[in-house]
Parts: structure tokens; sequence; C-alpha cells
């Protein structure tokens, strides 16, 4: 029955699949990770920030973001980019805005409500007698989170943090609901225009479960490794 | 922004002639309700029993539980959606393939089924988790009445398991309700799906997904409240959990 | 009553947990097991009911091969109560259900037939008016005589207590060795791990001492008061009753 499959079609698209496809892929995790970390350290300081306005706003962010399908938001980000581009530049048209920056954008401000809540973990599981121990020594607030809270948190979370990339990495194939060529939508399109569907997402699904389980295990492996030297 | 607002937009008809706009998003908010109970209900079923089997001591059942959960773990949710709709047909027997493929709502039982199953792998962590959390001697003081591992279970890990996961539990339905929008991949016009289509029938961008938005916020509202309800109802006298 | 001949215990392959060890508890007989924390006394007795199973030599309980693969153990676990360090009452059961639970789903008694036993017990640790109540609103001490009460719902024929009062503060530990003790005169044959030298000396028939997996000493009461023979059971004796 596997007779009538052709698997030489694989093969052939390989270079497209991953110089085209993965790339992107990769690419957009990787700046989508830090910027969301960026963005997401900063919501998780306004939210434990004391000042209460502040903390409302990003909590709503929060809340709001982690309410919406991704999917959702995707097409949200497509549409509304354009004009937010306009009104910021004062052009007198919705600007251009290509499909990788405008992935990038919504995977930042999306993944940036998930990476908060886990820093926010992360900064409450350091216990009060370390900030109170830095303002002790005359430390600012700003340099007690920079130099003894935040790195603390991170390396605490890291584990955590890591995890959430992998989802973000599997997350970014939803891309393809805006005919995106992704890794998916690379291995879509030609799958489509040989009428290679089987093969082809056989293929794709194989390739993120390979990357997935193998980043996975460095994950569980790195785990260990921080609750040893803790 | 020089775009043109129309909220009377939902009041006007569709084009499919179902009605007005928003009856079409209304149809979507109900499949998506479906879809998302379907799925979760196959998740917490095949959650339960892979993250019980991942507690046994039985090395073949733990792995069996382990490679369930990494599979479906592992992969994105839309190529797994993707595997059963369009692969798993291809790789069936030529009959049941095309039963498969002929089978009316194919989008919606592939979607609930999928999400489920990708679903199952994170109730199953979560259970699994909440039944390590219990005092290792509850199991031996049961074990020690003489109740056999299946009565240990029923009766004393899994009312506490439950409990303590709970809230997340409530989060892994919420993201359950959120999943089924990849299904718009496979065809399935729920609510994003319905939001799309009012998108590109009427142009109306903004207007449509501010409504999809608000409904799966009042979603969100009604899943969150409803088991706060439960927790409470089932919380026990005394009992702080976890902290 | 319970037959412990040649056991040996590992915990993975390098460690070794019991080491030979070799005593009997006859019927009606108290029997004390002290030692240093680590020295395996809990092991030994969680071992006696296959809580722990063991690698080498053999129980018998009542005649019965403990560690046969052919033994029913949950019968056999049925039929010999234990009590544990930490209560291990099931936190989401009311005081009477946790009386009842084991009797009703081993034993296969009526519910109505469960609860009188039940309350008979609770009224003889004196707790019946706390029958209606949730584990976690009652004191550890009272916990623990509740834990007393549901392993004698089961009409054992023997007791095991793996430190039943160490996990109390002071002022609750008496309530519980009152219960013990009233147990003892009754004739209940117990074993019983614990550092309650007290309770040793009042109703103790035999005193075991236990290090590193061995057990060092096994003799009378007034034996092992008197003049204990080994350099280890003295050191331990002299530092717990310095105080």
């Amino acid at each position: 029955m596997l007779g009538s499959f052709d698997f030489d079609v694989i093969r052939r698209s390989l270079p497209y699949l991953f110089f085209e496809g993965m790339r992107f892929t990769l690419t957009l995790t990787a700046l989508a990770a830090v910027g969301g970390l960026v963005f997401g350290t900063l919501i998780a300081l306004m939210r434990l920030s004391g000042y209460r306005l502040l903390g409302r706003v990003a909590g709503f962010y929060v809340d709001f973001m982690r309410s919406l399908p991704l999917v959702l938001v995707i097409f949200w980000f497509y549409f509304l980019v354009p004009y937010i581009g306009q009104w910021l530049t004062g052009a007198s048209r919705p600007i251009t805005v290509g499909a990788f920056a405008s992935s990038l954008i919504t995977f930042i401000m999306f993944e940036a409500a998930y990476f908060s809540e886990i820093m926010r973990a992360g900064i409450q599981s350091i216990s009060k007698g370390q900030p109170a121990a830095a303002s002790a020594l005359g430390l600012t607030y700003g340099q007690s989170m920079r130099y003894v809270v935040l790195p603390q948190a991170f390396r605490n979370m890291l584990p955590v943090l890591l995890t959430q990339t992998i989802v973000l990495f599997q997350d970014t194939s939803l891309v393809y609901v805006l005919s995106i060529p992704d890794f998916l939508g690379a291995a879509s399109k030609v799958a489509q225009r040989d009428g290679r569907l089987v093969e082809m997402y056989l293929f794709a699904a194989l390739v993120y479960f390979t990357i997935s389980c193998v980043a996975s295990y460095c994950v569980r492996r790195l785990q260990a490794r921080i609750a040893i030297v803790r | 922004m020089n775009y043109n607002w129309n909220w009377h937009i939902f009041l006007e008809p569709n084009p499919m002639g179902t009605g007005t706009y928003l009856d079409l998003l209304l149809a979507g908010l109900v499949l998506t309700i479906k879809t998302a109970l379907l799925a979760w209900i196959i998740a917490l079923i095949f959650g339960s029993v892979i993250g019980v089997l991942r507690t046994l001591p039985s090395r073949a059942a733990s792995w069996i539980g382990f490679c369930w959960v990494e599979f479906f773990r592992n992969m994105p949710l839309l190529v797994q959606l993707f595997l059963w709709f369009f692969v798993l047909p291809e790789l069936l027997p030529k009959a049941a393939g095309l039963w498969l493929k002929q089978l009316p709502n194919a989008p919606f039982w592939t979607a609930a089924i999928g999400v489920g199953l990708f679903m199952s792998a994170r109730v199953a962590v979560q259970l699994q988790a909440g039944i390590s959390s219990l005092p290792r001697g509850q199991r031996q003081a049961a074990t020690a009445l003489g109740l056999t591992t299946f009565q240990t279970y029923r009766y004393v890990l899994l009312p506490m398991a439950f409990r303590i996961i709970l809230p997340p539990l409530t989060s892994e339905f919420l993201n359950t309700i959120k999943n089924t929008a990849v299904a718009i991949t496979i065809g399935l016009i729920e609510l994003t799906g319905q939001a799309r289509s009012m998108q590109e029938f009427s142009f109306q961008v903004f207007e449509a997904f501010t409504a999809a938005t608000v409904l799966y916020l009042l979603l969100n509202f009604i899943v969150v409240t409803a088991m706060r309800w439960l927790e409470r109802y089932v919380a026990i006298p005394g009992y702080i959990s976890g902290k | 009553m319970i037959q412990i001949k040649h056991v040996d215990k590992w915990y993975g392959p390098n460690f070794q947990a019991l080491k030979d060890c070799t005593t009997s508890v006859l019927k009606g007989e108290v029997v004390v097991v002290c030692g240093p924390s680590g020295s395996g006394k809990s092991t030994l007795i969680k071992c006696v009911n296959a809580l722990e199973p063991i690698q080498g030599g053999e129980i018998i309980l009542d005649g019965i091969r403990v560690n046969d693969p052919k033994t029913d153990l949950p019968k056999l676990r049925s039929r010999v109560g234990m009590v544990f360090q930490h209560f291990e009452l099931f936190p989401h059961l009311r005081i009477v259900d946790n009386l009842c639970l084991a009797q009703e789903k081993v034993l296969g008694r009526k519910h109505d037939d469960a609860v009188a036993k039940g309350m008979k017990l609770l009224e003889r640790v004196g707790l019946t008016e706390h029958a209606k109540k949730y584990p976690a609103e009652l004191s550890g001490g009272q916990q623990q005589r509740v834990a007393i009460a549901r392993a004698l719902a089961m009409d054992p024929i023997a007791m095991l207590f793996d430190e039943p009062t160490s996990a109390l503060d002071p002022e609750m530990i008496s309530e519980v060795l009152d219960v013990m003790v009233d147990l003892a005169r009754e004739g209940m044959t117990m074993m019983v791990v614990t550092h309650e030298m007290g309770f040793a000396n009042k109703v103790a028939d035999r005193v075991i001492f236990m290090d590193r997996g061995e057990i060092v000493e096994d003799a009378k009461k007034a034996d092992f008061f008197g003049k204990p023979r080994s350099d280890r059971a003295q050191k331990f004796l002299s530092k717990i009753l310095s105080h």
C-alpha cells in the first residue's frame, strides 16, 4: 500500500523546507522568545510594582491575551499592525508590513503574556529577605531587581521558560493561517503542489516531533543539573 | 485611523442567507462550545487513564503513559490535526479511509478528537503531578487497610488529586476552548472561522474580530466563574491545599 | 503470630536497609522496636504487611507467607491494623466515612453496620462528637486516635504502629499513648516502633533495638532496661533517657 507513496518528494524539497521554511520558523521562535521575555519581564515588574494602576493595566493585558485563541490574535495583528504603523508614522495610508514582521510582533505580544506569568512566579519565589538585604546594602529598587532578584528568578525559571519556548516553537506553525511559508507552510505548499499530502505532513510531524523531543530532553537534563546545584 | 467603522453591520443580513451577521457569529460560538466540550470529555477520559498509568509502580504502565504524553506534546496541534484529517484516511485500508473521508461533519469530529487527544497529554501531566503531590503515606494507609490498587485510586488518591488540580484543570479547559480555533485550518467554521468569513464578506474586519474577542472573553468568564463555584463546592473544611 | 526470618531488604543496588533480621511476635505480645533514625525500624514494620517488598528471607503472618506471590495481599493486610506517623486519614472523607471506607469496600460490610462499628470505636477513643467533621478540623492527637479506631474497625488480629507519636506536639502524646496502653492491656498483639520508653516500660513484653538495618538486641523488657548487652543499645538508651 505504501507503494503508492513517493517519499522522494521529501528529498527533492529538503533545501526549500529547511533553508526557507525552518529558517523562518527558528528565527521567528528565537526573536519572539527574546522579545517575549523582555516584555514579559517588564509586565511582571509592573504587576509586582505596588502601583495599583500599573499593576491593573498589566494584569488586564495578561488576562486579555490569555483568554484569546492564538489564531484570532494572529488575525488581529495581521490586520491591525498596518493601521498602527500608519498612526505611528503619520502616513496617509495603512503601511504595508511584511509577513515576518507581522508574525514577529504578534508572537512577541502574545508570548509576553505567558512569559510574564512565569517571571512573576519566579520573582515571587525569591524570598522576601533578598530584596530586603539588597536595600539594606543601599541598592535602589531598580538595582536590587537588576542585580539580585531578576538573575535568581531567571535562573529558577529557566527550565519553565525553555519549555514555554518549545511550545512557542510549535505554536509558530499557526502562521499557516496567513499562508506564510514557515516550515509547516513550506511543507504544505509542496504537499499541495505535488499532491503529496501524506508524505509531506508525515515528514513535517516527524521533524517537529524530533526537535521538540530533543529540546525537552535537554531541558529535563538542565533541570536536573540546576536542582543539584541548588 | 482612516477606517470606516460600522457597528450596525451585525444586524445586516449575511450572504449565507442564515439571518444577520450576528447570527453567523453566534452559530460559530455554538460550534466552538460543542467542539470544546466533546474535546474536553475526551481529554479528561484519556488524560485520567494516562495520568494514573504514569503513577503506577509498573514499569510498563508508566512507559506507556510516558510515550503517550511525549507523542501528543511534541507536535504542534495544527500538525496533529493534519495527520488525523489528511494522512490517517490514506493510511487506512481503502474502505475505511473512504468511509472516514465521506463522514459528514468530518472537520468537527477530527477537531474534537484531535484537540481532545492533544489536551489529554496535558491533563495526564497535571493529574500525575496531583497524585505525586499527595503524601506517600496515603497510598500506604489505603493499602494497609486492604484496599486494592483500583480501590486505592478510586476512593483515596483520585478524589484528592482531582481536588488539588482543579485550578490548573480550569486553565486546561480554557486552553481546550482556545485550541478549537486551530481547527479553522481543517475547515471547521467555529467562532474565529465565522469572524474571518464575516471579515471576508463585509470587509468590516475590526468589528468582526472585536465581536469574536468579546464572545471569547465572555466564554472565559463563564467557565472561570463556574469552576470557582465548583472549587468551593468540593472544598474540604479545614483543608488548605498545597500552600 | 508474626514471624520474621532472615529478612534482607535493599533500596537500589547499594543500600541495604535490612540485614538478616530475625524475630517474632507471639499472640498477645507487645513488642517495642526502637533505634536511631535510619536504623531500619520503620522499614521492618512496613515489611510485615508487605507495604515494602523484601528481597531475602521470609515473613509469616498468622501462618501465611507474606512474601509469597500467591498470597492475597489485600485480604491479609485487612487483618492487620496499621497506624502511621502522619496519621494518613483520608482528608476528603468525614471521620465516620474514614472509619467505614475499608469496612465496606474490603470486608463488604453493610453501610449501617460499618457506621455502627465505627461509632462504637469512636466512642472508645473519646471522639464521638467529631464523627461528622473532616480530618483537617481535628488536632493531631485526635487524628491519630481516629487512625487507631480506623484500624480497629477491621477487627485486626494484630496492630502495627509506625512511630505513632513522633509527629505530635508534646501535649498530645499522652492521649494517644493512653489508647495504646488500653489496647495492650486488652491483649492485642502489637508491634510498635517508638521512642517512648515510658510506654515500653509500662506495657511492652519485649524490646527490639535496631541499628544500621540489623537487630542488635532482642530482649525481655526487664533485661533490656536492666542490662542491655550491646554498647550501641546502651548509648542509645542513655541518649534518650538523659532528658
